[in-house]
């Protein structure tokens, strides 16, 4: 098996190579170059060298998008990994009868598509504020915020949770048993034995919501669109607007810049990130 | 030993480094290629091909089975494609970028000219041209005509005749912005005697309806200044926003003898005002000719009729409604000699062929102004033209030179603000006139 394997390897990953080529590959270096460029059509661009990089760094709206943006993802990832580390910690206890149920009902809401949730959340939120008397989504800031946090929260913590069961399962019992026989609290079994055996799990766990939070674009558009004002709008959002708001060629350019530029933060963020939680990670 | 781990996988990751970089130059070379050879393989059909991208969603079943009809009768062959309600620029620009482009797209008037005037062929002279019944509708840029309207809409408020009776009016007695205030006034303080729930429909803020009020409300001011600055065949980069006093009273009545609480504005939709409207509980609707489809499942040809939108300017008697489009066909100019002769062709059959003329009229229900076209089965186009030739004068579409989307935006956030009661009429007049000239700015090359 081994030998064929060592034989016939190129063929099996060659469908997966193709995809990844054309999905990703290929549009990601068609669109470094047209970053550079004036364009309509894709096919027609004139290379204008990097003042549309200029121009996207100067955009007033671009930087207040990416602050808020990183705001978002700060709070979101606090929240939403506390939170189902709580939940997945309440359903590995042994003896929680209907634990199965509990965690097939938390997850549920990650299977609902974005833009669904944006709209059935805006005409639940918007109904609450009518009924406490403060102003509709449309011309509340901070409601929007909030109701994006919710949103995600909702949305993300089955997922997460789910991750995290699979890392405490996974955790050799024997460092428990140990703990247990040395006296140990529970709460000190969690930070002393639990969180760092968790540490691959944080990883992963920490990537996708850093990650998500940077990417968010339907529930941001289908909750707020950016209003009032664009005082909601995302990184995401803001691209989005950037290409389709005016009409003229000069805008395709400068948002593809944008695009880019958003790229390179979400890489540099997220290896930032693998490195320093995967120093943490306890070989078991 | 040979191959072991380390070894594998250091040959496996430049491999597939090469392998990807080897495709995307593939690529990139391929998409170049084949729309060369499209162009010079496919001389054995005499006949070209056309390919039609379609704007309006409601009518793609239509425009499916006229396709078909001319294929029979000609053998050239058409194929329609529509987009999405709200996603058509971003087909546009990502069908315009294959080999196979549209031949036959378009664009909404002289600022959507700006994004794709390098695609669009010069009709001067084509048979299509000499169709249309008002040169006015034929969009230039300089000498060269580079898109033909192809549908005239009307708008105005939409009321219903019934309830109109019941609150003792008739139609003849709203002439101006000061007697349609008066009926309004009179109809939102007896509402509960009338049974209805306000005068007009809820002026919705979401973005399936604030483009009545910051586009085709906006229009009234736009029209006015352009008209008496003698703008409208150029638009402006600074609109001075002379009748932004007149534009406040309709939106005050709008908001004030509604159905609805200001405050409330932001979420209504425009699905929100049809059905207020087709269940009696308003007795005014602003919108359309293209809202017939939709008011004509509940409520009869008899019980419907548009009155032009006063807004309080001198001479108003002799207004009549908004007439106008906003839909111009281009032929693509980067398309083959043959596929846009076959584009043409297909055009001028559509226009004055019984198979095309009918299916327009009858079964879009379009008002097209071409020469031999049909009376469209709509009410609301029917009043339009009775109001021409009673005289009064139609109010065109200057809204067309409204510099962009955006400017739309930030008027429909003033103007949520300002029915919430958060913000004055001060910030509306700032999105109107400062956005306009700022946004103007931002379109200069």
């Amino acid at each position: 098996m081994v030998k064929s394997l060592r034989k016939w390897w190129p063929l099996f990953l060659l469908p997966t190579a193709l995809s990844f080529a054309f999905g990703f590959v290929i549009p990601f270096v068609e669109g470094l170059y047209l970053s550079f460029c004036r364009f309509i059509s894709i096919s027609n661009p004139k290379f204008v060298g990097i003042s549309n990089y200029v121009a996207a760094l100067a955009d007033p709206q671009f930087a207040h998008s990416f602050w808020l943006t990183a705001l978002f993802t700060i709070v979101i990832t606090v929240l939403i990994n506390v939170i189902a580390l709580a939940i997945a910690l309440c359903f590995t206890r042994k003896g929680l009868k209907g634990s199965n149920g509990f965690r097939t009902v938390f997850f549920m809401p990650n299977l609902i598509g974005g833009i669904v949730l944006g709209y059935i959340w805006q005409i639940l939120i918007n109904g609450v504020l009518t009924i406490v008397g403060q102003q509709l989504l449309a011309l509340n800031t901070v409601a929007g915020f909030w109701g994006l946090v919710i949103l995600m929260l909702w949305q993300q913590v089955g997922y997460m949770m789910i991750i995290y069961i699979a890392g405490l399962q996974s955790i050799p019992s024997d460092y428990l048993e140990a703990a247990k026989v040395d006296g140990a609290t529970a709460w000190q079994t969690l930070w002393k034995v639990k969180i760092p055996n968790l540490m691959p799990t944080i990883t992963i766990c920490l990537f996708l919501t850093i990650t998500n939070g940077f990417k968010l674009f339907d529930q941001n558009l289908a909750l707020t669109g950016g209003a009032p004002d664009h005082s909601t709008e995302l990184l995401a959002l803001n691209i989005y607007n950037t290409f389709y708001a005016r009409a003229g060629a000069k805008w395709m350019g400068i948002g593809q810049a944008k695009a880019v530029i958003f790229c390179i933060l979400v890489i540099c963020i997220s290896m930032i990130q693998l490195r320093a939680t995967q120093s943490k990670e306890v070989q078991q | 030993m040979k191959a072991n781990g380390n070894i594998s996988r250091r040959q496996f990751v430049s491999m597939s480094a090469v392998a990807g970089l080897g495709l995307a130059l593939a690529g990139c070379g391929s998409t170049g290629g084949s729309s060369s050879t499209s162009d010079s393989g496919s001389g054995s059909s005499a006949s070209g091909k056309v390919y039609y991208l379609n704007f309006k969603p409601e009518v793609d079943s239509q425009w499916q089975e006229l396709a078909k009809a001319y294929t029979k009768e000609t053998g050239v062959e058409v194929s329609v494609v529509t987009a999405a309600s709200d996603t058509y620029e971003q087909k546009l620009q990502s069908e315009m970028s294959k080999s196979s482009a549209p031949t036959l797209f378009q664009v909404n008037g002289p600022i959507g000219l700006k994004s794709w005037k390098d695609y669009c062929a010069d009709l001067t002279g084509t048979d299509i041209l000499n169709e249309l019944t008002n040169d006015n509708l034929a969009l230039k840029d300089g000498d060269k005509v580079l898109g033909i309207d192809y549908v005239e809409e009307d708008y105005g408020i939409i009321y219903n005749k019934d309830l109109l009776t019941k609150a003792g009016y008739k139609e003849s007695d709203i002439t101006s912005f000061g007697t349609l205030k008066k009926v309004a006034d009179d109809i939102q303080a007896r509402k509960d005697e009338l049974g209805v729930k306000g005068a007009f429909t809820s002026a919705g803020m979401d973005s399936s309806s604030n483009w009545r009020y910051t586009t085709h409300l906006a229009n009234m001011p736009i029209y006015y200044e352009f008209v008496k600055d003698d703008e409208e065949q150029t638009g402006t980069d600074a609109i001075k926003g002379t009748y932004l006093d007149n534009y406040k009273q309709i939106y005050d009545l709008y908001i004030t003898d509604s159905t609805t609480d200001p405050a409330q504005l932001a979420s209504k939709t425009g699905d929100d005002a049809n059905n207020e409207f087709v269940n009696g509980e308003a007795v005014f609707y602003q919108n359309g000719s293209w809202a017939w489809a939709d008011i004509s499942k509940k409520l009869g040809e008899d019980k419907v009729g548009m009155l032009p939108i006063y807004i309080g300017v001198d001479g108003e008697e002799k207004q009549g409604l908004c007439s106008g489009g906003e839909n111009y066909w281009c032929v693509n100019s980067q398309a083959s000699e043959e596929d846009q002769k076959a584009t043409l062709d297909f055009l001028k059959w559509v226009v004055t062929s019984d198979t095309g003329t009918k299916s327009l009229a009858s079964d879009m229900g379009l008002n097209c102004p071409f020469k031999s076209a049909k009376e469209p089965d709509n009410p609301f186009s029917k009043i339009a033209k009775q109001m021409i030739s009673d005289g009064k004068t139609s109010v065109n579409w200057d809204f067309v030179w409204i510099p962009s989307e955006q400017w739309k935006s930030d008027l429909s956030n003033a103007l949520t603000k300002y029915a919430a009661g958060t913000d004055k009429w001060d910030a509306v007049k700032t999105a109107f006139v400062d956005g306009w000239k700022t946004e103007s700015e931002a379109n200069a090359e």
